[in-house]
Order: structure tokens, then C-alpha cells, then sequence
């Protein structure tokens, strides 16, 4: 197993994906000759081409409208978005067209586009480019949603999502392109849609995803050293949302803490907790907490961007609460 | 239309009983059948099943209250309904209390909450601090001391705000154990200790005592060559799972009740000047609880298979050891079998268990030397001891239904054909 980083990962995933099948291309602001936004097509334009590596202009709908339209031709484009605060120019792409055009055509023609986004706050790019809105997107039927934490599950789920006939919105974080990881040798895929325990423990249920992962671990291990074994579940997709270790490991600890990077309300923890109550009512011994972020747009000062930002600090804080 | 829930009668003799705890809250929804409450009696804690299908929509008993048989302890309501209790109880309250709600109802008719109280279906009934449903637990710590049979309300709960959550049931539990788990080296020389008596200790020992000193029992033993019985038994159980084994007390119950078809007064009950000769053959079995003796009723075992009889013994014997027994499974019997056979007991007499008039106590299935036609050998045997009451039966008669029991135990196809 190499280690190597998140944004390695991808790039690796896309390269991969593009080598395996002539069908597969890119398209994307600076996509080309730049080598992305955050550097994760370097090289791309020279090895496949100006065809299969193609720089759009700055136009989201464009971007997304163009890839629906191929992927109904027949190809496996990947959309790029610069970052997912810009996918809201591309929504009606997203979810009236993507997400819709398979079941409203009754399954003649199937979307098989991946949209990836980086999102995500902490970077001072201020309230309008630093947003985690993963929950909106999760809320279409339709729009399969990952969103990795590992650099091992997002080039495996990255290239499940391009083998997928459906459409994908892929969300990294821009923040963990540098983390590191072991990631299998060879040719691989992630199943979209499982949830997998990234730590085991018997106390408290922590389930979280994509950025939040590092800092769930970091905190289950600063726990044990206070005799609380958290076991940490990864969603690694939002839709479609697999419960089951979520509801396995609730029914062993009792208790659960969900930590997500984007707002609390009508969240991914909402979500969670929803169905922990509904599927696993008589195991419920606390309250459900989450940790999320501060329900404020985010603050452009440094300091102010982080007290905002759900930390490592606050998941501990929550899970000795629940543990009362 | 709202219905009342009363103290049910569990049992002959039983003239009140101990509310242990509310399963329902007040506003929850019951379907009939449903287990209601847990109520202690003289013999066991049992589970009352909600006669109705509906809401409840009152409590009228805290946990810990003894009350007659027939008070009513509940109403369950259509979800939504209007409720007068007032009307509603007025066939039920005491003379007393009927008078104070008479003097009250003019003089403030507006400000009595209980009278024409709404049940809202949607909002589940805001604990009161009187309520009997108002123990502030978690939904596992509920379920725990709902399968466990713990009283959530005698539990100081550890959690926020007084929670009772899983690790205080859990405590309660240990607690609840650990007086029969301390060894006798626990004692400091010299030292008493002073356990008071758990209710089923005191009904024990009052029914004993009464049978003891009304009852003029007398005593017959005879040995049972039982070589066929332990081989059927052994061919039988070959090809079955562990827990789906047949014991040799399935097919001593099964014997007992063709017997006693035979013997209708060794199934029967003194009632003043008549012997009340039973209609059914319901056949009780010891058990034996860390808190002491139960015995678990096999209905109509006479018409019941060897097997009918083993699978069912084997739930009362489960439901017994986890305190989930329901009042027709420890209710109604009408001969007794108590077999110590599995701790090596060669023979006892047992105490007649009244109403009844006999019961039967077994020892072990041993292989012992036996003379046959004037030479030695190996033979199976077991004794058994009948206890029966002489105002009912007498000893030619029991002696007679030993003979009975002793043949389709020798010849034990007869079980099967019978």
C-alpha cells in the first residue's frame, strides 16, 4: 500500500478512469492548461488531449448542461466545478435535468455524469466560497452524494462514481487535499452508498464524514485515554445513505455524537439522528448531540472562521456530554 | 367509549396486589392483549394484558400501591375522547369519595381538572410529579427494566437532570442478585445478617403452613421400573436440538394427567361439604427461583402429546426464570408434581398444595441392583411419593392411582396410545 495524498488520490482515479475508458473526459474551469484550481489535473491536457481535456468558459450551467447532454450521447464526462458554492448557478442542471431525466423518461436514457466540487470552510475565502452544503444536494432522489475522507475511499469511490450509470455529485473538501493515507495497490473501487467504521469502540457512536473524519479520530483518541471507546463511522455517502453500522454500533454503545463540517439545521446530522430514534428507539439512553458548524454565514477572520468551524475540541466536548 | 382496568383477580385465593410499575405511560397507545402493568400477587409478579385496545388515558394507581382485586387501577380511552372520570368511576369510588366529589362539583365546576379532561392523541401526557408514569428514563433504560421486570420508580436515575439510564438498571439488577450471591465466607465471625422476607418467601410459607395445619395428609412411596421410559426417552431425543429435549418430568406430567383421568378425586378440591371434582387436568410443576418456588401450570395435559407438553414446559420454565410469566401460566392447577430428581434426590415428600388434594414427589431415575425370580441385576427405578389429603381420598384409592401412573410409566407406549 502507498500513502499518498487526497489530491493524489483523485488524480490517480481520474487517470486511471480515463486510461481504462476512451469515453471518459473532462471538463471544467482551467481544467487544461492550467492543471485545475487546485492542481489535480496537472499533467492531464498533455498526456490525453485538448478532446478529452477540455477548459470551458466561466459559466457552472454551461459546465453542467454540456455534461448532462454528453452523458446522454453516450460518454462518462466529469464535470468540474471550482468549488461547490458555484453549483448553485448549475442547479437547475443538477437537479432538474441530472437528477431527473432517467425517471422522467422513464429510463430510456441514463445521465452517467460525476460533478466533482470542492467545498468547505477554513481557508478565508469568506461567507460566498466557503460553504458546506452537502445535506441540499443529498435532498434530491435521483443524485447519488459522496463525499470521502480517506484518500483510500476517494479513489475508489471516485472511480465507482465514473463506472456509475447515474449521476454522482462528488464533493471534496478543499482542505484535506493534502492528507495523507494508504491506498490500496492496483485497480479498486468503494461501493457508493456503504458506511464503514473507521474505528471500533464500545461507548459512544460518533458518526461523521469527508473532513469531519480526522478530526472525529483525533478525538476518539484523545477519549480513550479517559476510558471512552468511541467507534467512528464513516458515511462516506449521503445518498444513498447507508444506516446500517450506524444502527449496528447504536445498538452496542447507546449513545451517539454525529459531527458534520456544514450548518446544523435541517442537516446530515438531522438526518442521522431521525433514524437513529426511529429505527433504534429502545437502545436510546442519551440524547443524540451534534457538532456542527455555527449557524452564521461564514466569518472571513481568521480567528472568528474557526471558532464558526466545528473543531476537534468541540466533538470531545459533545461525546463527554452525551456520556453523562 | 372509555373503559375501566381493574385489579385483576390472579388466582383462587388472591384478595389484592401489589402495582409494581406501569409498561404504558399515560397517553400511550394499548392494544388489547397488550402487556399494561406489572402487579405483584402472593405468588409471582405478572403481567396484567390490557383487556381494551385504546389510550390510557389515567393511571389511577402509583407504582408500590396495594390494592383489592376489582379497583380500578386504569381507564383506557378512544384516542381523542373526552373523558368524564368522575361519571365514569362513579359505580367504582368509595362511598367516601364519591361524597367529597358530590360536595365539590357545585361549588367549582370550571376549576376541576380531572372532569371532562381531553386526551390528545398527538401530545403524549406531560409527566406530572404525581403521576405514576413520570420517572424521567431513557427509552433503553425503559425497555431494560420492562424485560427485566425492574420498578424504573424505585431507581435513583444517574443522568442529566436525574435520568434513570442503562447503567442504573443495570445496577438495580446487580443489586436485586447480589444478597443470594454472597457466599457464607462473606460473614464476619459471630456476625447475623437479616434478609427480610420477599413477598413469594411469606406466600410460601403461609401456604405451607396452612396446608400443614389443615390438611391431614398421608404419604405413599412406591419405586417405578422406569428401564423402558429412560431408553424411549433416549431414542427420542437422539435427533433433537439441545433445547427441544423431552424430560423425564414431560412424560411423568403426561402419565400424571392419564392417571388421573382414571382418579378423579386425586383431582379435585374440598369445597365446604362437596369434593369438587375437577373438569380439567391442569398439571402444576415446581420451579424452583432464587426467590424462591413457583409452580408453572400445564393446561388439559391429558390431551396434550408428550412433546405438546415438553415444548410448553420449556417456555414456562424460560418465562419463570426471567420473570415474564402471565397469571394463566402460574394459575389454575389442580395436581401438583415436584421432582428434585436432578439434584440427586433419591426420594421426598412434598406438602399438598392447597386447594389441591395430592401432590407427587419425584426423585431420581437411578440404575440400581434389582433381584428378579431370585437372581440379581442391573434395573432402572424411581421413586415416587404421593401426598394426599384424607378429608378427599383415601389410601387404597391413591395407592391404586400409583399403580396407574407406575404402568404407563413402566409401559410407556401407553403414553403415546392414550
Amino acid at each position: 500500500m502507498a500513502v499518498i495524498t487526497m489530491r493524489e488520490a483523485i488524480s490517480q482515479a481520474l487517470w486511471e478512469e480515463m486510461e481504462r475508458d476512451p469515453k471518459v473526459f473532462i471538463l471544467g474551469e482551467e481544467v487544461g492548461v492550467w492543471g485545475g484550481t487546485y492542481a489535480v489535473t496537472k499533467g492531464f491536457l498533455d498526456h490525453f488531449g485538448p478532446e478529452r481535456v477540455r477548459d470551458t468558459p466561466i459559466s457552472e450551467a454551461a459546465i453542467v448542461g454540456a455534461g448532462v447532454g454528453a452523458a446522454l450521447a453516450g460518454m462518462r464526462p466529469v464535470a468540474e466545478l471550482m468549488t461547490i458554492n458555484f453549483a448553485f448557478v448549475a442547479m437547475d442542471h443538477i437537479v432538474n435535468q441530472a437528477a431527473k431525466l432517467h425517471y422522467m423518461f422513464n429510463g430510456q436514457m441514463k445521465v452517467p455524469l460525476v460533478i466533482r466540487a470542492p467545498g468547505g470552510g477554513g481557508r478565508q475565502l469568506a461567507a460566498t466560497h466557503s460553504q458546506t452544503p452537502d445535506a441540499i444536494f443529498a435532498h434530491f432522489p435521483g443524485l447519488k452524494v459522496v463525499a470521502p475522507g480517506t484518500p483510500a475511499d476517494a479513489k475508489g469511490l471516485l472511480k465507482a462514481a465514473i463506472r456509475s450509470d447515474d449521476p454522482v455529485l462528488f464533493i471534496e473538501n478543499a482542505t484535506i487535499y493534502q492528507q495523507r493515507g494508504e491506498v490500496p495497490d492496483g485497480d479498486y473501487t468503494v461501493p457508493i452508498g456503504k458506511s464503514k467504521v473507521q474505528r471500533a469502540g464500545k461507548h459512544v457512536t460518533l458518526v461523521t464524514y469527508s473532513k469531519m473524519v480526522q478530526p472525529s479520530l483525533q478525538a476518539a483518541e484523545l477519549l480513550a485515554k479517559e476510558n471512552i471507546e468511541v467507534e467512528v463511522v464513516d458515511l462516506r455517502s449521503l445518498r444513498p445513505l447507508d444506516m446500517h453500522p450506524v444502527i449496528e454500533s447504536f445498538k452496542k454503545t447507546n449513545r451517539a455524537v454525529i459531527v458534520e463540517e456544514g450548518w446544523e439545521s435541517f442537516g446530515v446530522g438531522a438526518e442521522v439522528a431521525a433514524r437513529i430514534y426511529q429505527d433504534a428507539f429502545d437502545y436510546v439512553d442519551a440524547p443524540i448531540r451534534r457538532v456542527a458548524q455555527k449557524e452564521v454565514p461564514l466569518p472571513y477572520n481568521r480567528r472568528l472562521e474557526q471558532l464558526a468551524l466545528p473543531q476537534m475540541d468541540d466533538i470531545v466536548r459533545a461525546v463527554r456530554e452525551v456520556m453523562k | 367509549m372509555a373503559k375501566i382496568i381493574e385489579m385483576p383477580k390472579l388466582g383462587f385465593d388472591m384478595a389484592e396486589g401489589t402495582l409494581m410499575n406501569w409498561v404504558k405511560a399515560e397517553g400511550d397507545k394499548v392494544e388489547k392483549g397488550e402487556t399494561l402493568a406489572e402487579i405483584e400477587t402472593d405468588k409471582a409478579t405478572v403481567q396484567v394484558e390490557s383487556s381494551e385496545s385504546g389510550v390510557v388515558f389515567k393511571h389511577l394507581a402509583a407504582p408500590n400501591a396495594t390494592l383489592p382485586v376489582g379497583a380500578p387501577i386504569a381507564v383506557i380511552s378512544a384516542p381523542g375522547e373526552t373523558v368524564d372520570l368522575d361519571a365514569l368511576l362513579g359505580g367504582s369510588t368509595t362511598a367516601e369519595e364519591k361524597e367529597k366529589t358530590e360536595e365539590k362539583a357545585p361549588a367549582s365546576p370550571v376549576s376541576e381538572p380531572p372532569v371532562g379532561q381531553t386526551v390528545e392523541p398527538e401530545t403524549p401526557a406531560a409527566p406530572g410529579p404525581e403521576s405514576g408514569a413520570s420517572v424521567k428514563a431513557s427509552p433503553l433504560a425503559k425497555a431494560l427494566a420492562r424485560d427485566r421486570g425492574v420498578n424504573l420508580a424505585a431507581i435513583a436515575g444517574s443522568g442529566p437532570g436525574g435520568r434513570v439510564v442503562k447503567r442504573d438498571v443495570e445496577a438495580a439488577l446487580e443489586t436485586a442478585k447480589s444478597p443470594a450471591a454472597v457466599s457464607s465466607s462473606a460473614f464476619a465471625p459471630g456476625q447475623d445478617r437479616a434478609l427480610p422476607l420477599s413477598k413469594l418467601r411469606a406466600a410460601i410459607g403461609r401456604r405451607m403452613q396452612e396446608s400443614k395445619r389443615s390438611i391431614p395428609a398421608f404419604y405413599l412411596t412406591r419405586s417405578i421400573d422406569v428401564r423402558d421410559l429412560v431408553k424411549m426417552r433416549r431414542q427420542m431425543n437422539e435427533s433433537r436440538e439441545k433445547d427441544a429435549k423431552i424430560s423425564l418430568n414431560d412424560f411423568l406430567v403426561r402419565a400424571a394427567a392419564l392417571a388421573l383421568r382414571q382418579y378423579p378425586n386425586l383431582n379435585a378440591s374440598l369445597d365446604g361439604n362437596n369434593i369438587l371434582q375437577h373438569g380439567d387436568i391442569n398439571i402444576g410443576v415446581a420451579v424452583a427461583l432464587e426467590q424462591g418456588l413457583l409452580t408453572v401450570v400445564l393446561r388439559n395435559a391429558d390431551r396434550k402429546s408428550v412433546e405438546q407438553i415438553a415444548a410448553e414446559s420449556g417456555r414456562l420454565v424460560r418465562a419463570a426464570r426471567e420473570g415474564k410469566l402471565r397469571n394463566e401460566d402460574i394459575a389454575g392447577s389442580t395436581f401438583t408434581i415436584s421432582n428434585l430428581g436432578m439434584y440427586d434426590i433419591e426420594e421426598f415428600i412434598a406438602i399438598v398444595n392447597p386447594p389441591e388434594t395430592a401432590i407427587l414427589a419425584v426423585g431420581s431415575a437411578l440404575e440400581v441392583p434389582v433381584a428378579v425370580n431370585g437372581s440379581l441385576q442391573v434395573g432402572w427405578r424411581m421413586k415416587a411419593t404421593l401426598s394426599a389429603d384424607h378429608r378427599v381420598t383415601d389410601g387404597a384409592e391413591a395407592a391404586q392411582f400409583l399403580q396407574a401412573l407406575a404402568l404407563f410409566l413402566e409401559q410407556p407406549w401407553r403414553l403415546l396410545v392414550a
